[in-house]
């Protein structure tokens, strides 16, 4: 039923050009992240008219949230990595993750105090935190590494569209029955019940095994902190450094454009369009030229994206321009850094490798986005952006170098 | 498991899924039609022109029973405050009245969900809209009309963000705005400062230049007065949010936090400015989350929510000098406001 490819596969025998299809289960999962995001996005986009509208809560009791769940997030998606290295069935540890946040929403249809819903929503980020790594590594085990890429693509291009549907059917809910927030809730339930099924259903235990690993051995770091594996974190880590959340870019262009306000949410949306429909051919593109060039270069259209946040020219056009580069940047890092993890450690602790990288990257972004702020305050928007771009010109030729290498590397260990 | 049963399976949780909803979203949506489809319960006068109810001394607030009119615009004589009720054909989340405007904020529904805030002359017609950056929370304005100010909750709009900030505005009515509050000079306890978390919520004007405000950092708030020409906020007490200032200009209104139960629970107090003497209103027991408004210089006014029934508000009274016991003032209603011509 699927197809078994090797991980390394005997020679590009199925690679004509033709043939460029991926792996039924990658699509699967992309439906099941599809569904999932849906599910997901669908109770973000209408929580705070929520919890201020019908439940009455003010913004100050709420705000602690975020912090907390920072920090869970990158400790459990580290554990969800080593978990699914260390017992073997990734599947299972990605369907607790995925189940965990549907039990969450089922829960959120009877709660109402704000310690209640904060721990329902600390759930649900759980569980994303865990599945994440589980998933990329199977995905990447289905996949020849020439085609790796690709395959992420896809996958990313199903899970953003989820994430574009989902805010526009909770308001279309929300437009037909004014006061249905538990409407919205019951369907997004629906939806998260909907992935775990597909998930457990039709997604194999263990997709591409090229062998039964009958001993299991324990997780060691040190299999994971591959000497390429480290080069690859760090550079993640500096460049995540420099990586100002997009959030602060729209605020940046409504701030320069004097846009109304009410666009702001459609930034998100033009973000994602750009990303979903860039996601294959960026991915095809790191297929063929390297996925840590790719990698690094993307930066080079976040530069663009600060570039064209502060400067003024044509409020339409530089807004359009820094979404696409937005969307581009996301193409060309999101699903590749977890292609190329992937590949830069032992078949046997993949997933802790990619959970490695996607956590380097979480939390380098946050603390990025915390000293963004400041700066922001400090010197203003247009300013802060021109400092944290200096600073991504100038660690970006260091990053390239050592792209060259992961790449020569990555493609060594086929 | 074969896969012609796993597909059966999947089928069957699907069509169960699909069905569950389905009727779900139908029975709520039917609800909600069959609420509203009906009149108000509670009295109604027809607006009689120029000499009638809706032009004299009166208390323009946000009708909130389960009704046709539920969101609409009414007023009340001064003198009969639980008497028939007024309608006009505006709909407003938050609303601010005064002889010559009125202000509203509203949440514009539709696949992207808009904030506006529209002020109108006092004929109804309208001066100007702009957009406000999220969901509406306070609205006022100045004693002379000139000016007005909002507060709207920002949130983040993805899934990796939950945070919440406020965002307050002043602008001129039918003119231009300020910026956001936040970029004004902050000066607390005698030091200027600009923490990266500050958040300004509840504006309320002494003049036509001058206003107090909360700020919030740290973990604490602070009463500023707010001069519009200078562009500053000063900090004259703490441990203060949502001032609204007395007609005699010599007091602040607010809610006091404390912690009840893990939650945060707010009672109406009083502050003299001259003396900072504070007095907590404790004759009131329950959490009263809104901007009070004063009904005259001993008595003020505000909002609580129906724990029996969701999205509907009532508008209470309360004496300042710290015993009387809170009474009903206006049923089904939010955002009070007295407008004395």
């Amino acid at each position: 039923m699927y197809i078994t490819l090797s991980d390394r596969p005997k020679v590009s025998s199925t690679t004509g050009p033709g043939r460029r299809r991926v792996a039924p289960v990658v699509i699967t999962l992309g439906l099941v992240s599809l569904v999932t995001d849906i599910s997901s996005e669908s109770v973000s986009a209408i929580l705070p008219l929520y919890l201020t509208g019908v439940l009455g809560l003010s913004t100050i009791s709420y705000g602690f949230i975020d912090a907390l769940y920072q920090g869970v997030s990158a400790l459990v998606r580290i554990g969800g990595g080593w978990a699914a290295d260390r017992g073997g069935h990734p599947k299972w540890v990605a369907f607790l993750g995925y189940g965990l946040a549907a039990v969450a929403r089922f829960f959120l249809l009877f709660t109402t105090g704000v310690a209640a819903i904060s721990a329902v929503i600390s759930a649900d980020r759980i569980g994303k935190g865990l599945r994440t790594a589980p998933r990329d590594a199977m995905i990447s085990e289905a996949t020849p590494p020439d085609r790796l890429g690709q395959a992420f693509g896809v996958h990313r291009t199903l899970d953003t569209i989820g994430a574009a549907v989902g805010p526009l059917l909770a308001f279309a809910i929300l437009w037909w029955i004014p006061d249905g927030y538990l409407t919205v809730m019951v369907v997004s339930l629906g939806f998260a019940v909907l992935g775990v099924a597909m998930l457990g259903l039709f997604v194999p235990d263990r997709p591409a095994s090229t062998v039964p690993r009958a001993e299991r051995t324990p997780v060691r770091w040190r299999e994971v902190a591959q000497p390429d594996l480290v080069r690859l974190l760090v550079v993640a880590g500096v460049l995540g450094l420099l990586t100002v959340g997009d959030g602060f870019i729209y605020l940046a262009l409504l701030d320069q454009g004097d846009f109304a306000a009410h666009w702001f949410p459609l930034f998100y949306v033009g973000t994602n369009i750009a990303y979903l429909s860039l996601a294959i051919p960026v991915g095809r593109l790191a297929d063929r030229v390297g996925k840590a060039r790719v990698l690094a270069s993307g930066h080079l259209a976040l530069l663009g994206a600060y570039l064209v946040a502060a400067l003024s020219w044509d409020p339409t056009a530089s807004t359009l321009l820094a979404l696409v580069l937005l969307g581009t940047f996301y193409a060309a890092t999101d699903g590749v850094i977890a292609a190329l993890a992937g590949r830069l450690v032992p078949e046997t602790v993949r997933a802790s490798g990619i959970a490695s990288a996607q956590t380097v990257v979480a939390v380098a972004r946050m603390f990025s986005s915390a000293g963004f702020g400041l700066l922001w305050f400090v010197l203003g928007p247009q300013a802060a952006l021109v400092v944290v771009g200096t600073g991504l010109v100038a660690v970006l030729p260091a990053a390239l170098v050592v792209a060259r290498r992961l790449d020569l590397a990555a493609g060594g260990t086929r | 498991m074969s896969q012609r049963v796993r597909w059966t399976v999947f089928t069957v949780i699907a069509a169960a899924v699909v069905a569950v909803v389905t009727a779900y979203a139908i029975g709520a949506a039917t609800t909600y039609r069959r609420a509203h489809d009906r009149p108000p319960t509670v009295e109604t006068a027809p607006d009689t022109g120029s000499a009638g109810r809706a032009t004299g001394p009166r208390i323009v607030f946000r009708h909130t029973g389960t009704d046709d009119q539920n969101g609409m615009i009414a007023s009340v004589p001064l003198d009969d405050p639980s008497g028939a009720r007024t309608f006009t054909s505006l709909n407003c989340d938050r609303v601010d009245a005064t002889p010559q405007v009125i202000s509203c904020l509203r949440t514009e529904r539709g696949v992207i969900t808009k904030y506006s805030l529209t002020e109108y002359a006092a004929d109804g017609a309208e001066i100007q809209k702009v957009s406000v950056p999220g969901i509406p929370s306070r609205t006022r304005l100045s004693p002379d009309s000139s000016l007005v100010a909002t507060t709207t909750f920002v949130s983040g709009h993805s899934y990796m963000q939950v945070g919440f900030s406020t965002a307050t505005e002043i602008r001129d009515v039918g003119g231009k705005g300020y910026g956001n509050l936040e970029r004004f000079t902050l000066v607390l306890d005698g030091k200027q400062v600009s923490p990266r978390d500050r958040n300004i919520w509840g504006v309320t004007f002494a003049d036509d230049d001058t206003f107090y405000a909360t700020v919030g950092t740290g973990g604490e708030t602070y009463l500023v007065r707010g001069d519009l020409a200078e562009r500053t906020l000063t900090s004259v007490a703490e441990h203060v949010e949502c001032p609204s200032l007395s007609p005699d200009g010599t007091r602040i209104a607010f809610k006091q936090a404390s912690e009840r139960g893990g939650q945060t629970w707010w009672t109406p107090a009083v502050l003299d400015l001259a003396t900072g003497k504070r007095t907590v209103l404790r004759a009131e027991d329950r959490n009263v989350d809104d901007q009070i408004a004063w009904l005259n210089d001993h008595t003020v006014l505000y909002g609580l929510a129906r724990d029996d029934e969701v999205g509907v508000t009532d508008v209470w009274s309360l004496g300042t000098d710290g015993r009387t016991r809170p009474e009903l003032f206006i049923q089904q209603a939010w955002s009070p406001t007295v407008v004395r011509p």
